[in-house]
């Protein structure tokens, strides 16, 4: 027979307001084993622990129930201090009566009553334990980023500088992501390329970095600190090691109408291509759709100009296998489409754009050498209409419930940009609200209308419309409450972003979790916002929600400490409630191996003793290692061999019976 | 009913809740009719939500909506103000001797080019 003390926390006025925690201590020395009971104002403080350690200590107890808070809160606190006096800290038990109990009931009687009942079910959980000792699992000392713009390039070169191994895995044949297509940042409208390709060249040339560039996570399977996954190299039909990326080739290719993906398929490039001057790796690779060799067998220009003979037209996929110990997401964003905004004509007209299209409009390296001149006739807009929330903040099919964050602070760069450059050119605004939280960020926005002066309309555009060469604009201005018109010759869009669609395959890859705008949700909104809620995954940059540069940096390095604190550890501790199968009652079906996620269960053939009858038998076997508790195997077996240690059926019935009583 | 129970009613026979919108004007710089509107889409929204209803009544802006649902179609939030506005148009005809179209003042405007499906719409807008 177990000796369980039941202690119960008020939470201060939480439990204490809605439960009558007296009562409840009075009822818990009814219960079948229970020898001790207290309560106590805060339980999780040094003397409420010190409450229960002396309870162990003194009362001989080989059981705890906790009456507190969710197990996610302090489960691990009590747990510690049972173990700090010898218990085993599977011997105690956590009732929720504030999540479940004190927060959601109003009457005293009602909430007090309900506690009982869920003390109860602890203690009859309690009656059941047993004591329960987690393995250890050995950590890999290599993480795995997948994703190279800037957060990942910045987590990577943080673990890097730790001193372990790190992999990016880059699907684009550059790293360098969505900042590199920019041309100025704000709030210091220093030059994007600038500041990002010497952090390219750094992940490059550090000796701890491996990048897979025109790579892709294939699959992912393991667990914390043991990861392997398998990363397929897309082909080149370049071969990287000779290739001295001279850009010869790209010259030489007859194929140039494909449309340019760096610039945002305002200009063409050539069938084989380096994506920009300072790509990292700087290797040429081959667009097979849009390459002569590949559709007509014929051609073959660039194998002939290359003189380091790198062209290499029978390249295939490779795929790689690789150990991790953790994982970093930081797949990013891309711009929504906005074929369903028909009335800002974005499919019709060139001279519609996106803030992305300008932003390469703008960059020296653009379609138009950096100068800014429409896409229709390549004349220099004297009026220009910006747009902001363009499928934000909206609740039709087509839009985005959430604020993009970014758009008020670039459409304001954007703005000040044109008017410091082209003095002539007159800029109007639309917003519903200016958002500019951060650091000399309303001071920019303040710069741009004092100093530069640009037109803020408060109001959204209900229409552009094509009319004699101009784009005509239908907006509102609600401070003067009309509808005004404008005649511009270049519409700019803030459209949405949104996660990249690698970003929902991933999370399933990972068994992490994804919110309904497919950004990866982080393991706590406030306290724990670099974790994924599956151990050993991490989050960086916006796969995880909306972010500007300086923020996803800060993140970045978030993700990277959460890496290198696990990377340092040789042993993990195991999560000791795992699977177990018994092989009198196991009959082979192998319905558990069949349900099991993360592939714990293999078969074996054992020889059996099944009273007095020796047999050998195909049984299920659990590598608890591998192992993670979640039980559908539990679930599936037929037989009822399947139990999860500190989960067990029998513990799951006696609470159930104990709740009904 | 006094004018808060009228707003009240304009909103639940109308279905619409004007607590959703965004205040970003895109429903009245959609509207097609907006030099002849007294009032436009966003202040029946903006009106009903804050007890400013007498104004529309009084106006004579809610019988000038084309009803083109441009306003419905272009809204980010879903507000739906054309169904407003309607609700707006009824809660005025059906006032006592309140109908703007008289059967016997159609045979005067007929013309060969009015769509009869005009004229059944018509009497639909402004008669109870």
């Amino acid at each position: 027979m177990q000796r369980i003390g039941v202690f119960i926390c008020w939470c201060g006025s939480n439990i204490a307001a809605t439960v009558d925690v007296k009562k409840v201590a009075a009822a818990a020395l009814n219960e079948p084993g229970v020898v001790f009971s207290a309560d106590y104002q805060y339980m999780c403080s040094a003397s409420g622990q010190g409450l229960v350690k002396d309870a162990i200590r003194e009362k001989g107890l080989t059981g705890v129930v906790v009456c507190s808070c969710s197990p996610r809160m302090h489960e691990a606190t009590f747990r510690k201090a049972a173990e700090s006096c010898g218990l085993n800290p599977y011997m105690v038990e956590i009732a929720n009566i504030r999540e479940h109990c004190s927060w959601i009931h109003k009457d005293v009687a009602e909430g007090t009553e309900k506690a009982v009942i869920l003390m109860r079910a602890a203690v009859a959980k309690v009656n059941l334990n047993q004591s329960l000792v987690a393995g250890k699992s050995d950590v890999v000392k290599r993480a795995l980023v997948i994703g190279g713009g800037i957060a990942g390039i910045q987590t990577a070169l943080d673990i890097a500088e730790a001193g372990y191994e790190v992999d990016i895995v880059e699907k684009k044949p550059t790293i360098g992501g969505k900042m590199a297509q920019l041309d100025k940042t704000f709030p210091t409208l220093d030059c994007s390329a600038c500041i990002l390709t010497p952090k390219m060249v750094d992940a490059a040339a550090h000796d701890k970095i491996k990048i897979y560039s025109y790579s892709e996570v294939e699959s992912v399977s393991g667990f914390v600190g043991n990861f392997t996954a398998k990363i397929r190299k897309k082909a080149r039909f370049v071969k990287e090691d000779l290739c001295t990326g001279c850009g010869l080739c790209t010259e030489k290719c007859p194929s140039r109408k494909t449309p340019n993906e760096f610039n945002e398929g305002m200009n063409t490039r050539s069938a084989i291509y380096i994506p920009f001057a300072q790509a990292v790796p700087k290797y040429a690779v081959i667009d097979p759709a849009a390459c002569l060799h590949f559709k007509t067998g014929k051609c073959g220009l660039c194998e002939r100009t290359c003189d380091a003979k790198a062209v290499d037209y029978n390249q295939k996929d490779e795929t790689i296998e690789r150990k991790y110990g953790a994982i970093v997401v930081a797949t990013g964003y891309n711009v929504i489409k906005l074929d369903n905004f028909g009335e800002y004509g974005y499919t019709e007209n060139p001279d519609v754009i996106t803030s992305l299209e300008l932003e390469r409009i703008m960059n020296a390296a653009g379609p138009t050498g950096g100068a800014l001149l429409r896409p229709s006739d390549k004349t220099h807009p004297q009026k220009i209409v910006f747009v902001q929330c363009v499928g934000s903040r909206g609740q039709r099919p087509c839009d985005k419930p959430y604020c993009s964050k970014i758009c008020c602070m670039y459409t304001a760069k954007h703005a000040m940009l044109i008017r410091e450059k082209y003095p002539d050119t007159e800029v109007y605004v639309f917003y519903i609200d200016v958002r500019t939280p951060g650091k000399n960020f309303e001071e920019f926005y303040r710069r741009a209308v004092e100093q530069y002066g640009v037109h803020y309309v408060k109001g959204q555009v209900g229409k552009v419309a094509e009319n004699a060469g101009k784009l005509r604009v239908y907006g509102s201005d609600l401070l003067m409450n009309e509808q005004i018109v404008i005649d511009a010759d270049l519409v700019v869009l803030a459209a949405a972003i949104e996660p990249d669609e690698s970003a929902k395959k991933i999370a399933t890859m990972l068994t992490t979790g994804i919110d309904t705008n497919n950004f990866l949700t982080e393991a706590h909104p406030k306290l724990r916002p670099v974790e994924s809620a599956t151990a050993g995954i991490f989050l960086s940059g916006v796969c995880q929600g909306p972010k500007d540069i300086p923020e996803t940096v800060s993140q970045a390095s978030a993700a990277a400490v959460k890496v290198i604190g696990l990377l340092a550890k040789d042993q993990i501790t195991c999560n000791p409630c795992v699977a177990r199968s018994d092989e009198l009652l196991c009959n082979g079906c192998s319905s558990c191996e069949k349900v099991c996620p993360y592939g714990a269960i293999t078969y074996i053939d054992k020889e059996v003793n099944d009273h007095g009858k020796r047999e050998v038998r195909r049984i299920a076997s659990v590598n608890e290692a591998v192992c993670q508790g979640c039980g559908a195997c539990t679930v599936a077996c037929p037989s009822g061999a399947m139990d999860l240690k500190g989960f067990t059926n029998k513990q799951i019935m006696a609470e159930v019976d104990a709740i009904c009583r | 009913m006094d004018l808060s129970e009228q707003a009240e009613n304009i909103k639940r026979i109308s279905g619409v809740d004007t607590k959703k919108c965004l205040r970003c004007g895109k429903c009245t710089a959609s509207c097609p009719n907006y030099e002849d509107m007294e009032y436009h889409p966003h202040q029946f929204v903006y009106f009903i939500e804050n007890g400013y209803l007498d104004r529309l009544l009084k106006s004579d802006a809610a019988f000038r909506c084309m009803t083109c649902f441009a306003c419905v179609e272009r809204c980010p939030r879903d507000v739906k103000p054309a169904k407003l506005i309607e609700a707006v148009r009824l809660t005025l005809v059906r006032q006592k001797d309140s109908n703007r179209l008289k059967p016997y003042d159609i045979i005067e405007n007929l013309n060969a080019d009015l769509p009869q499906q005009a004229i059944v719409s018509a009497m639909r807008k402004y008669t109870k």
